[in-house]
């Protein structure tokens, strides 16, 4: 007696469903995760890969068995069934993709909303507690614009909690380099330094054409513009020296547009505040304390 | 509004015969369809040389085989050429001028003029574009995106050439587009519904809709980007007060919908094969229609995806990326239909077969990691890197091209009136399958592990990968070979075809190959079941047979 071939074809679904997820546990193809967020950003990695590994093993396993078992032998000038559609089929891989997409969509959605991505920009009490201080620091410096007319914020992923001790740093990308200054203790550098397990916040900003800053061991990215402010937070996690690349074509030198993100253990970054800030050093934890709850 | 008429075409006019029609203003829908087909082609092989230069350049980690401004310069041209001149044109103009009227049961387009203006519109934007490249300054330098400010600060004689050259492109793709809407609503043969029309009818009917509606915005754009060039205008120049991020906005309104303008067409080619080769009828013809149009729709509000690492605000990007992932719905619905007409078929193993379902395995490919890509937070991550360059390669290559080859096997008996070689297209079938892989494939590690696009220099970590892809490209363009050995020496001397080799009953076949000017000598023929393929099976009575029953081909 054969085996249905209802049952031939739930084995062969399982089976399907297993290789997926074996896949899906096994894979490595990111770069090492050195941002709060890269975790996340690998589960997300994870769950699109079973479910595209599922999709396309399944797909080109039917081509190549049709393409097989129902080739035309030689000699054979007869026709196929003559099958124009079925409706309860169709109804039911119409389904499926749209529920697999929803789902994804949703579950992408929460991902994105823990990265800080769904937090409102120009929201002025949620950025207030740390902006405040950072523009103050402005003002002093560069006797800049007041709170009233603060420059808006185009996009980017804002911060998580805006109660926590923000890093503020100010980025600025011209053709072809980044230079980052930090308003707490007035340092301008080339290369981005921050300490590990503490949020960063990067304002940024264009001199001449679009470029991006990307990190990718941070899975983050953000365009930088001329003439609008965008805004990058992230909590890096793991000490060591990644790249920033330029990902949006600047000029003939986008290739060469890199730099370092050296991410210190705290108190080494404190040393490295205090080596580098123009006499006389503020003190650098001004910055960083969570004082003044703005209205 | 005129109908051309037969008389227009032959007499005693100044209008060349014989094979000199192929170099002059040819009314004939066939002839200008062929006069797309072989421009494109030629088109392509520049395209393609200009990839070889990208691919010589990476294949070592530091920028040492041309300049740097000369790569940029390649690498928009590269996109230009292979987008505007190759692929739009081709899966457009030339299968959609040769077989249209055909499938309508129409002697010509419904506007011979306009057509043939269309088609006139290219060579010389081709040229004028490929001249901007010897010109003081070069050609344009800022991708085929020419994202402002950069493309306000690079050479402007190069950019407003560029400009021009897309201008007439766009022009020609409106006239084509308004042909095709006009011939498939308005020339239908009397008796032929639209729900009877080939599937590659409505394709194009969604392809045009599209053209019509979105090409205009980008036409506007550029010339908004023109008068910031040329006339210190600061629409996009933020010096001046202007936005650049309305730029992306405006750019991507005609340019995702452009994917779709170069797929869409390729879906309907498939459908149209793969029932002939698989002898079974299209499978769920209706909601292939429905899908087409669903695709229209979703592919018109989709455009912010391009932008998620711009300043976009959240909002934004949580609609285009749940818009972007519906896509894949109707997309899906045709692939398993596809798949479900290849189902209990006599599949006929031949060239036009492989590359359609080698076209299956590339876009599926393509369209599980087009799907990740509409997710933001995996989209931040690899925006403009290598991973966008190897999605957009399975989707337009191994996608759309592979359809175009795939219908140069299935229709050159028609075009000729000869057959094409089966053992030198099952080769070529096989180094562009291999190469194509191994040149995109690679490119996906390339994106997540750090590797940003449009670099002519690259951390030398990334090296080998590099290579493996550059190899790939070595076997793409080998693969050519013996394609275009094929196509010249089976014009000559290949096996005559006959009218209808592949036994198909769309109306082109039912014709002499090639076909008289009009088309048909007699009346049109009246097509009501274009796929009707298929011997009924006496002991499977279709109204009481379960649905498995048919799905498996059991009849038990």
């Amino acid at each position: 007696m054969a085996i249905p071939s209802s049952l031939v074809t739930l084995l062969l679904g399982m089976a399907l469903v297993l290789v997926g997820f074996w896949v899906g546990q096994n894979v490595n193809l990111l770069p090492l995760d050195a941002s709060s967020n890269a975790p996340v950003y690998d589960d997300l990695f994870r769950v699109l890969f079973v479910i595209g590994t599922i999709l396309f093993i399944g797909i080109v396993g039917l081509v190549l068995f049709s393409l097989v078992r129902f080739r035309r032998r030689d000699g054979d000038e007869s026709d196929g069934l003559p099958i124009e559609g079925n409706l309860p089929l169709e109804i039911v891989w119409t389904a499926i993709p749209a529920i697999v997409v929803l789902f994804v969509g949703i579950y992408s959605y929460d991902i994105y909303e823990r990265m800080g991505g769904m937090a409102p920009l120009n929201d002025h009490s949620a950025h207030m507690a740390h902006q405040a201080q950072a523009m103050a620091v402005q003002q002093a410096s560069a006797g800049g614009q007041g709170d009233g007319d603060q420059p808006r914020v185009w996009g980017g992923i804002g911060p998580v909690d805006p109660g926590e001790a923000v890093l503020p740093v100010e980025v600025t990308a011209m053709q072809f380099a980044f230079l980052f200054h930090y308003p707490g203790s007035n340092i301008i550098s080339g290369e981005l330094h921050v300490p590990s397990d503490r949020p960063v916040e990067l304002r940024m900003e264009a001199k001449d054409v679009i470029h991006a800053f990307w990190v990718p061991q941070f899975r983050l990215k953000q365009d930088v513009i001329p003439g609008q402010t965008t805004v990058l937070t992230f909590t890096p996690t793991r000490p060591g020296s990644y790249p920033i690349v330029c990902a949006e074509l600047c000029g003939p030198y986008h290739g060469g547009m890199r730099s370092t993100v050296v991410v210190h253990e705290p108190d080494e970054f404190e040393a490295w505040v205090q080596r580098n800030a123009p006499a006389p050093p503020p003190p650098a934890t001004v910055a960083s304390a969570p004082t003044a709850p703005v209205a | 509004m005129t109908v051309a008429t037969p008389g227009s075409f032959e007499g005693p006019g100044l209008q060349p015969q014989g094979w000199l029609r192929y170099f002059s203003f040819s009314l004939d829908h066939k002839v200008i369809g062929l006069q797309y087909l072989v421009t494109g082609f030629l088109f392509y092989f520049l395209g393609g040389a200009l990839a070889g230069v990208i691919r010589t350049e990476l294949a070592s980690p530091i920028s040492d085989f041309v300049s740097r401004n000369t790569y940029n310069e390649v690498l928009t041209l590269h996109g230009t050429v292979m987008i505007f001149l190759w692929i739009v044109p081709v899966v457009n103009g030339a299968f959609g001028n040769y077989l249209i009227p055909f499938y309508v049961g129409a002697r010509d387009m419904a506007f011979p003029r306009l057509n043939a203006v269309a088609f006139w519109l290219i060579p010389p934007a081709g040229l004028l574009l490929i001249s901007s490249y010897f010109l003081a300054g070069g050609a344009a330098q800022s991708g085929w995106t020419a994202y402002p400010p950069l493309s306000l600060t690079t050479p402007a004689l190069g950019q407003v050439i560029w400009i021009l050259s897309v201008l007439l492109l766009g022009g020609s793709s409106i006239f084509g587009a308004i042909n095709f809407i006009a011939t498939i609503l308005k020339l239908r043969r009397p008796g032929l519904k639209l729900m009877q029309l080939p599937m590659y009818c409505w394709a194009m009917l969604g392809t045009s809709i599209l053209a019509v509606l979105s090409t205009p915005v980008l036409a506007g754009t550029l010339v908004l980007l023109s008068f910031d060039i040329i006339a210190h205008t600061g629409f996009f120049n933020p010096a001046l007060g202007g936005n650049v991020v309305v730029y992306q906005h405006l750019f991507w309104f005609y340019s995702h919908p452009a994917v779709y303008i170069m797929v869409l067409p390729a879906f309907g080619l498939v459908s149209e094969i793969l029932p002939v080769h698989a002898r079974k009828p299209l499978f769920g013809y209706t909601t292939m229609v429905y899908s087409i149009m669903g695709i229209v729709v979703l592919g018109l509000i989709v455009w912010a995806h391009h932008m998620f690492t711009s300043g976009t605000p959240p909002w934004m990007r949580l609609f285009f990326t749940i818009a972007t992932s519906f896509i894949a719905v109707p997309t899906g619905i045709k692939f398993f239909n596809w798949l479900a007409t290849l189902w209990g078929g006599k599949l006929a193993l031949n060239s036009a077969m492989l590359f359609s379902c080698a076209f299956i395995v590339n876009f599926v490919f393509g369209g599980i990691t087009g799907v990740a890509l509409a997710q933001v937070p995996f989209d931040i991550h690899v925006h403009d890197t290598y991973f966008v360059v190897g999605h957009f390669h399975y989707i337009v290559y191994g996608g759309t091209v592979f359809v175009i080859f795939a219908s140069v096997y299935h229709w050159y008996p028609k075009f000729t009136g000869r057959m094409l070689n089966e053992s030198l297209g099952r080769l070529h079938f096989l180094l562009t399958f291999i190469g194509f892989n191994l040149c995109f494939a690679p490119q996906h590690w390339l994106g997540l592990n750090g590797m940003p696009r449009r670099v002519a220099e690259y951390d030398p970590s990334f090296t080998t990968l590099n290579q493996v892809s550059s190899v790939g490209a070595l076997l793409m363009a080998l693969s050519t070979l013996p394609f275009l050995i094929n196509v010249i020496m089976s014009a000559f001397n290949g096996k005559i075809a006959g009218d209808n080799p592949w036994k198909a009953l769309t109306p082109e076949w039912l014709t002499s190959s090639p076909p008289p000017v009009e088309n048909w000598t007699g009346p049109a023929p009246l097509v009501q079941h274009p796929y009707g393929y298929g011997e009924a099976v006496a002991a499977l009575d279709l109204r009481s047979a379960s649905g498995e029953q048919i799905w498996s081909g059991n009849q038990r």
